[in-house]
């Protein structure tokens, strides 16, 4: 089953970390992606820009509305995502606790619709 | 909060619990007479639930009877799965394990039955499509995910421990303890939480006045205790003990099987408090030991640990306590005001009773 593991966090709480930690911690970021790689459960994974840099488009009566920044204003902002491929929810868990931002966001772990063509293919 | 509160009220040594017994007397009568016929057709259902749940995995027909207990078991932590809401995990395990029906549920919890129904349907639904497991959790994870299945269980019984009873819950949690020991038998704990149940529902018959009155623990009408269910919980804590891992549902047993005697020893119920008290620490289990010390030797230790106690404050068994402490050490005008404090505190009308019955005695 394929889990979507989100990342929320307060990017003020990256700017403030001084630059030994954030290496530090972007080394272990590193080495827990190549556990998951490692083990065949990684799916995909990405870091994302800065919530400052979101734009939010919705359609409404046919004409596109754009607006700047996230979805939700919010102090914890979507910061990165891993889509892994694991059994159950427990390993899900386990996994989503071992993320590094895990000791100062959220994870927000969500099962991923399979459909049966894809699980098929 | 209510879960703490009955806790402190059983253990409250000199209280006892107010109901409406003309209700559960009838509900009792009604149980017995149902119980078995409900059991099987529970249990047909409860499997073929489970077959629908798993979806693509039917069990063998032929092989239906011998896998029965252990789907039983996956299936309760299913049920109590931490990704599940405190209260889906109740509704859950009393929906698929329990032989309760959605209305019964939803009226002992006070909840409207379409909030229930539903709640139970959106955990249901989280269980298959969040990949929640039907399994006995590998050994990493057996010891805390254990501990909220038992938690869940006691709940269901203090839920039904009241105020006010409601006795087909009390049934449900001991036959849901009873079902667990026999599957995990070798987990101290379960076996504590089995003795504790049997132990505490002993003295129900004793616990409320013809009147539907508290009836204090030094007070109670022994011979309406229930012998035999003495007698299991006992052999339960036996069982428990002989695994030799000690719990706090195990000392709470030792407790319960304590509070069991015809000459309660308070020196040993003290001390098993303070065991209780590292196990597992709470402001309640302080103000237990205080009134085990008050009945061991005297009031005056007694006000001095309950005095010591941070955050009762809101507590109105606290005030209580303290009330009657102050009473024995004859400083009259302070226990008054003890008391007039735990009147505004209490919780409902029968405990207001009760406090005004010692109010006006003071």
């Amino acid at each position: 089953m394929q889990y979507l593991l989100l990342i929320h966090d307060d990017e003020k709480d990256w700017e403030a970390m001084p630059e030994g930690a954030q290496n530090a911690m972007l080394a272990e970021y590193g080495a827990y992606t190549e556990d998951l790689r490692s083990r065949g459960l990684l799916v995909g994974a990405n870091q994302l820009q800065p919530g400052s840099t979101a734009t939010t488009v919705s359609v409404r009566d046919g004409g596109t509305v754009v607006t700047d920044g996230p979805f939700a204003e919010t102090k914890e902002v979507l910061g990165g995502y891993y889509l892994i491929d694991v059994d159950t929810l427990d390993e899900a868990i386990e996994w989503a606790a071992k993320i590094p931002s895990a000791r100062f966001g959220h994870i927000e772990v969500r099962p991923v619709v399979m459909r049966t063509a894809e699980v098929g293919a | 909060m209510q879960d703490a509160f009955v806790r402190a009220a059983e253990r409250w040594p000199r209280d006892g619990v107010p109901a409406s017994p003309g209700a559960w007397i009838v509900t009792t009568a009604r149980n017995v007479a149902i119980d078995r016929i409900r059991r099987e057709r529970t249990l047909a259902r409860k499997t073929e639930l489970l077959g629908r749940l798993e979806g693509l995995a039917p069990s063998d027909p032929e092989d239906e009877d011998a896998v029965i207990p252990d789907e039983r078991l996956e299936l309760i932590f299913a049920c109590c799965h931490p990704a599940l809401a405190a209260d889906a995990q109740v509704a859950l395990t009393l929906s698929l394990l329990g032989g309760l029906t959605t209305p019964e549920i939803a009226r002992a919890f006070l909840v409207p039955e379409p909030t229930l129904a539903q709640r139970l349907v959106r955990a249901k639904r989280k269980i298959r499509d969040a990949g929640i497991p039907l399994r006995v959790p590998p050994e990493h994870l057996l010891p805390e995910r254990l501990r909220t299945v038992l938690a869940v269980v006691y709940l269901v019984f203090n839920a039904g421990y009241g105020p006010p009873v409601r006795r087909e819950l009390c049934a449900e949690a001991i036959r849901l303890a009873g079902l667990l020991a026999t599957l995990m038998p070798d987990e101290a704990e379960v076996h504590g939480l089995h003795a504790l149940l049997l132990l505490q529902d002993a003295r129900r018959d004793a616990r409320v006045s013809p009147a539907g009155e508290l009836v204090l623990l030094d007070e109670q009408d022994r011979s309406l205790w229930d012998a035999d269910e003495i007698e299991a919980g006992r052999g339960a804590l036996e069982r428990a003990l002989a695994l030799r891992v000690p719990g706090p549902y195990q000392v709470q047993a030792a407790i319960a099987s304590l509070h069991a005697e015809q000459e309660t020893d308070w020196r040993e119920i003290a001390l098993l408090y303070a065991r209780l008290a590292t196990l597992a620490p709470s402001p309640v289990v302080e103000l237990n030991a205080a009134v085990a010390v008050s009945m061991a030797d005297g009031p005056e230790p007694a006000l001095r640990i309950a005095d010591g106690i941070a955050g009762l404050d809101g507590y109105y068994l606290w005030h209580a306590a303290r009330a009657d402490f102050l009473r024995r050490l004859e400083r009259d005008d302070e226990a008054a005001s003890a008391y007039a404090r735990a009147l505004e505190l209490a919780p409902s009308d029968v405990e207001r009773e009760f406090l005004r019955g010692r109010l006006s005695a003071t």
